[in-house]
C-alpha cells in the first residue's frame, strides 16, 4: 500500500536520505531501525509531507503523494504519531482526540472515541484534563490515540519509545502489537530494535541515510551486524 | 450624565475594544503576530470615507463596504503568512502598514496629507446620530457584535482548528487541518472587523487623515491585546478600556502615550506574558480564588 522509490532528501548540503526504497503491504507492520541521525525521522516526515524530498517517489495506494500537503495525505488515510507527541498542549484530552478525527463525521468521531478510550482507559479518566498536564507516558498514549482517531489506513509512528520508562515502552509496544493483530498497517521508525522486532512482520535497517538491510525479525535477529549494533551483542 | 466629553471617550473606548478584539482573533486565536492592524483600521475608515464623500452613499453603505473590502484586503495581505512565519511575518505586517499609509498619503484619490473631510453622520429614519449618545450606543452595539463573533469562534470547531494552527502548525496539518485556509480566514475576519471599527471612527471624527493609521497605532492596539491578556475575551476588552481611558485620567501622560505603551509592553513580556487578565496571571488567579472559593467548597461538600 505504501511504496517508496529512490527517495533523496537534503538539508542544505547534508544528504539525509540516499536512494531509499521500501514498501509496506496491506495489514503489515514494518519497522525502520536505526541509530540517532540515521535519517529515520526524515523518512517519516517525508511520507507525512513535513519534508520535501528532492527526488524519488512516494506512492500510497498507487497514488503519488509528492505534491500533496500533509492534510491531503491525512484525507487519503495516513496518520502520524509524531516524535515527542506534538500534542495540542493547551487544550483538553478530549479536544485533542476530536482534532485527531478532524476530517471525520460526528458519528465516526463518537465511535472512534469509544474505541480509543477502550484501548487507553486512562485517557477516558482524563478527558477534561489539559493535554500538557498529562505524564510523559500518558502523553504518548494520547498521541497514539489521536492518530487512531483519524481512522488511518496506514499508521506512521516516529520514535514512540523515546524518553519513556522501560515499563511504558513495553506498554506502548504491546498496544502496537494489538493494532497489528487487528489488521492495521503500520510503519514505525525506532531506535529500540529489541522491542520493535517483537511486533513487526518485517524490518529495514537504516544507516547514514542508506537502507543497508531488510528482512523478517528472525532474519535480522540472526544477523551478526544487527546483533552487534542494535541488540547489544 | 452623558455629557459630550464622556460620550467621546466612550465612543473611542468602544472603537478600540472592537479593534483589540479583532486583532485578538488573529494573534490570540490563530497565533499570527501582526504589527499592521492599524492598516486595516485605516482601510475601513478610508473605504467608508470614499463611499460617502466621493460616491454620496449613506453611512450604512459605507460601513458595509468598509467591512467587506477590508476583509478582502485582509485575506490578500494574509497571503505572506502562508510563506513566512513568526518574526518574518511580524516584519511583513509592519511593512504592509507603512505601504498602506503611504498610499493614503500620496494617492490623490485619497486626499493626500489633507485626508478626506466632511464625512456625513449616520442617520436612520431621519434621526441623526452625530456626536450623541445614540452614536455611542451604535459603537458599543458594534463592539458587542465583534465580541459575539470572537466568542462564537472560541466555542466552535473552526476556533479549535485556529487553536491548532497557533499551537503547532505542522501537527495541525498532520491531523488534517488545512492550515493556509484557516490563516486566511483569521486574517480576513480580523481585518473585516477592524475595517468596521475604522468606519465608526471616521464618521465620528468626520474626517480621515493618513497618520491616524500609522505604525504606532498598530503597536497601541497590540499593546491592548497583550496587556489585557492575549487569546481571552476579557483581556483585549480590559486592555482597550484601560489604555484608551487612562490617558484621560492621567492628562500629563498624554504626550508620552506611546512611550508608556511600549514600556508596558516590555514589562508585560518580562513579567506577565499572558497579560493582566490572562489565564495564569496573578490578577486572574487571585480573582478566581476570591470569587470561586464558595463554589469550590460547595462542590467539595457534594463530593464528600
Amino acid at each position: 500500500m505504501l511504496h517508496i522509490h529512490d527517495l533523496d532528501v537534503f538539508y542544505g548540503h547534508i544528504h539525509a536520505l540516499h536512494q531509499v526504497s521500501l514498501q509496506v503491504n496491506e495489514s503489515e507492520a514494518v519497522a525502520v531501525l536505526g541509530a540517532n541521525g540515521a535519517g529515520k525521522s526524515t523518512l517519516i516526515k517525508s511520507i507525512m509531507g513535513w519534508e520535501k524530498p528532492s527526488s524519488g517517489q512516494i506512492l500510497f495506494q498507487n497514488e503519488p503523494l509528492d505534491r500533496l500537503p500533509a492534510w491531503e495525505r491525512v484525507k487519503r488515510g495516513l496518520a502520524l504519531v509524531p516524535e515527542g507527541g506534538r500534542l495540542f498542549g493547551d487544550i483538553s484530552v478530549a479536544d485533542n482526540l476530536r482534532l485527531g478525527a478532524y476530517l471525520q463525521p460526528e458519528a465516526v468521531i463518537r465511535s472512534q472515541m469509544d474505541m480509543v478510550y477502550e484501548l487507553f482507559p486512562v485517557l477516558a479518566e482524563r478527558q477534561k484534563q489539559i493535554a500538557k498536564t498529562l505524564s510523559g507516558g500518558e502523553q504518548q498514549m494520547l498521541a497514539i490515540a489521536r492518530a487512531l482517531m483519524a481512522c488511518p489506513r496506514l499508521l506512521l509512528i516516529d520514535e514512540v519509545s523515546m524518553g519513556l520508562m522501560p515499563i511504558l515502552v513495553k506498554r506502548v509496544f504491546s498496544v502496537i502489537g494489538e493494532l497489528r493483530q487487528q489488521g492495521m498497517s503500520i510503519l514505525l521508525v525506532e531506535q529500540n530494535a529489541y522491542e520493535s522486532l517483537k511486533v513487526v512482520d518485517r524490518a529495514y535497517v537504516l544507516e547514514n541515510g542508506h537502507i543497508v538491510l531488510e528482512g523478517t525479525p528472525d532474519e535480522l535477529r540472526q544477523n551478526p551486524r544487527v546483533r552487534a549494533a542494535y541488540l547489544g551483542g | 450624565m452623558f455629557n459630550g466629553y464622556v460620550i467621546t471617550i466612550a465612543v473611542f473606548v468602544g472603537i478600540w475594544v472592537s479593534l483589540a478584539l479583532s486583532l485578538n482573533i488573529l494573534v490570540g486565536y490563530a497565533g499570527q503576530i501582526s504589527l499592521g492592524h492599524a492598516a486595516f483600521f485605516g482601510i475601513g475608515a478610508y473605504t467608508s470615507a470614499v463611499m460617502t464623500v466621493r460616491y454620496g452613499q449613506s453611512f450604512w453603505a459605507g460601513l458595509l463596504a468598509a467591512i467587506l473590502i477590508t476583509g478582502i484586503v485582509g485575506a490578500i495581505l494574509g497571503l505572506p503568512s502562508l510563506r513566512v512565519r513568526h518574526d518574518f511575518l511580524v516584519l511583513a505586517t509592519m511593512g504592509v502598514n507603512f505601504v498602506v499609509v503611504a498610499v493614503f498619503k500620496y494617492v490623490d484619490f485619497f486626499g493626500g496629507a489633507m485626508g478626506i473631510v466632511n464625512l456625513p453622520a449616520p442617520s436612520l429614519f431621519g434621526v441623526s446620530f452625530r456626536g450623541g449618545a445614540l452614536y455611542m450606543a451604535l459603537v458599543w452595539l458594534y463592539a458587542g457584535f465583534v465580541l459575539l463573533i470572537s466568542w462564537y469562534l472560541s466555542k466552535t470547531w473552526a476556533g479549535l482548528a485556529l487553536n491548532t494552527v497557533r499551537i503547532d502548525e505542522d501537527a495541525a496539518a498532520a491531523v488534517g487541518v488545512s492550515v493556509p485556509r484557516f490563516k486566511i480566514y483569521a486574517f480576513a475576519i480580523s481585518a473585516a472587523l477592524a475595517g468596521g471599527a475604522g468606519s465608526f471612527y471616521a464618521h465620528f471624527i468626520g474626517s480621515v487623515f493618513p497618520d491616524t493609521f500609522a505604525f504606532v497605532e498598530s503597536i497601541a492596539i497590540l499593546s491592548m491585546v497583550i496587556i489585557g491578556g492575549v487569546g481571552t475575551l476579557r483581556g483585549p476588552i480590559f486592555g482597550a478600556i484601560l489604555l484608551k481611558s487612562a490617558p484621560e485620567f492621567l492628562r500629563f501622560a498624554q504626550d508620552y502615550r506611546f512611550t508608556i505603551y511600549g514600556a508596558l509592553l516590555v514589562l508585560m513580556m518580562l513579567f506577565q506574558p499572558s497579560g493582566l487578565l490572562g489565564d495564569d496571571s496573578w490578577l486572574w488567579t487571585l480573582g478566581k480564588r476570591i470569587f470561586r472559593r464558595p463554589a469550590a467548597s460547595m462542590q467539595a461538600e457534594e463530593a464528600s
